[in-house]
């Protein structure tokens, strides 16, 4: 354990604190300047990874980032569009289906299966009005 | 109480009513908060890589693991005060992309476990996952028709 702590690259995870962060603050702004719902916020920025990703632009930041990329929706999206890219390079056509959830598999089977387990085991408190 | 005669007039009366959403404030909470986690999914990563593990694999023991957590905090009605606080901070990293699955998911229970579980999940996920997909599939396609060289770029 103490050789990991040694290994760390600390300059990496403050490139990741800073990116990750501003990506939030463009959201934040996003949500008090123009009254975007939530979800919409989501989509824009799920889009908006897939778009970059595609163009080949995304892959910069997260090479510069690390993780300050990845964690935030956008890097999903550019997961996405990095699993279509893979899966058409040795599929064709068929790649640009199969691809994208493919890349993106442990992400949304997690979060339903995590989801479903919280909704057995849990109760939500009554929200107060 | 004056009357008010235009929509123009009303709206401006609302926002002077209404509590103002201290913006500068928000981005900061959204800011450290974000960059938190962040830094939580490099922690992750590092390990993974430090154990050996393929980047693509890395990459998703960081989801599954802030998902999961997502989950848990979700679970314990602890998520909600985070992301009050939080705002956007807590919404763009992938742990809000798990809450808007959990949480619809354990408030809809009471009306049963097809129709309320298993339908109300993807209120807020559906979408994100519908306009995900369809964009990467119009990528690949984009892709195959210019056949361009930055497909080698990624």
């Amino acid at each position: 354990m103490s050789d990991f702590i040694n290994s760390i690259d600390y300059m990496m995870l403050l490139k990741a604190f800073v990116i990750g962060g501003l990506l939030c603050v463009f959201a934040q702004i996003l949500i008090d300047k123009t009254k975007l719902t939530p979800a919409r916020i989501l989509v824009l920025y799920v889009t908006l990874g897939c778009i970059l990703g595609g163009l080949g632009i995304y892959k910069y930041l997260v090479d510069f980032a690390g993780c300050g990329a990845t964690v935030p929706l956008t890097g999903f999206g550019f997961n996405l569009s990095k699993g279509v890219a893979e899966a058409i390079r040795s599929d064709g056509l068929m790649g640009a289906f199969t691809g994208g959830i493919k890349a993106c598999a442990a992400g949304i089977t997690a979060a339903i299966f995590f989801g479903y387990i919280a909704a057995l085991v849990s109760k939500p408190k009554m929200k107060k009005q | 109480m004056k009357t008010l005669d235009s929509n123009k007039k009303y709206q401006n009366f609302v926002d002077e009513k209404s509590p103002n959403s201290p913006i500068l404030k928000n981005c900061f909470n959204a800011f450290w908060v974000g960059g938190l986690i962040c830094i939580i999914g490099q922690l992750i990563f590092d390990y993974c890589i430090f154990r050996g593990f393929s980047k693509d694999l890395a990459g998703s023991v960081v989801s599954i693991s802030l998902i999961f957590i997502s989950a848990f905090l979700t679970a314990l009605n602890l998520f909600n005060r985070i992301g009050k606080f939080a705002g956007a901070g807590s919404l763009i990293p992938i742990t809000g992309f798990a809450n808007s699955i959990i949480s619809p998911a354990m408030e809809y229970k009471s009306e049963g476990y097809v129709m309320g579980v298993g339908a109300k999940m993807f209120t807020v996920a559906g979408p994100v996952l519908v306009y995900g997909i369809c964009s990467s599939v119009i990528v690949g396609i984009a892709y195959l028709i210019f056949n361009t060289q930055a497909i080698l770029l990624i």
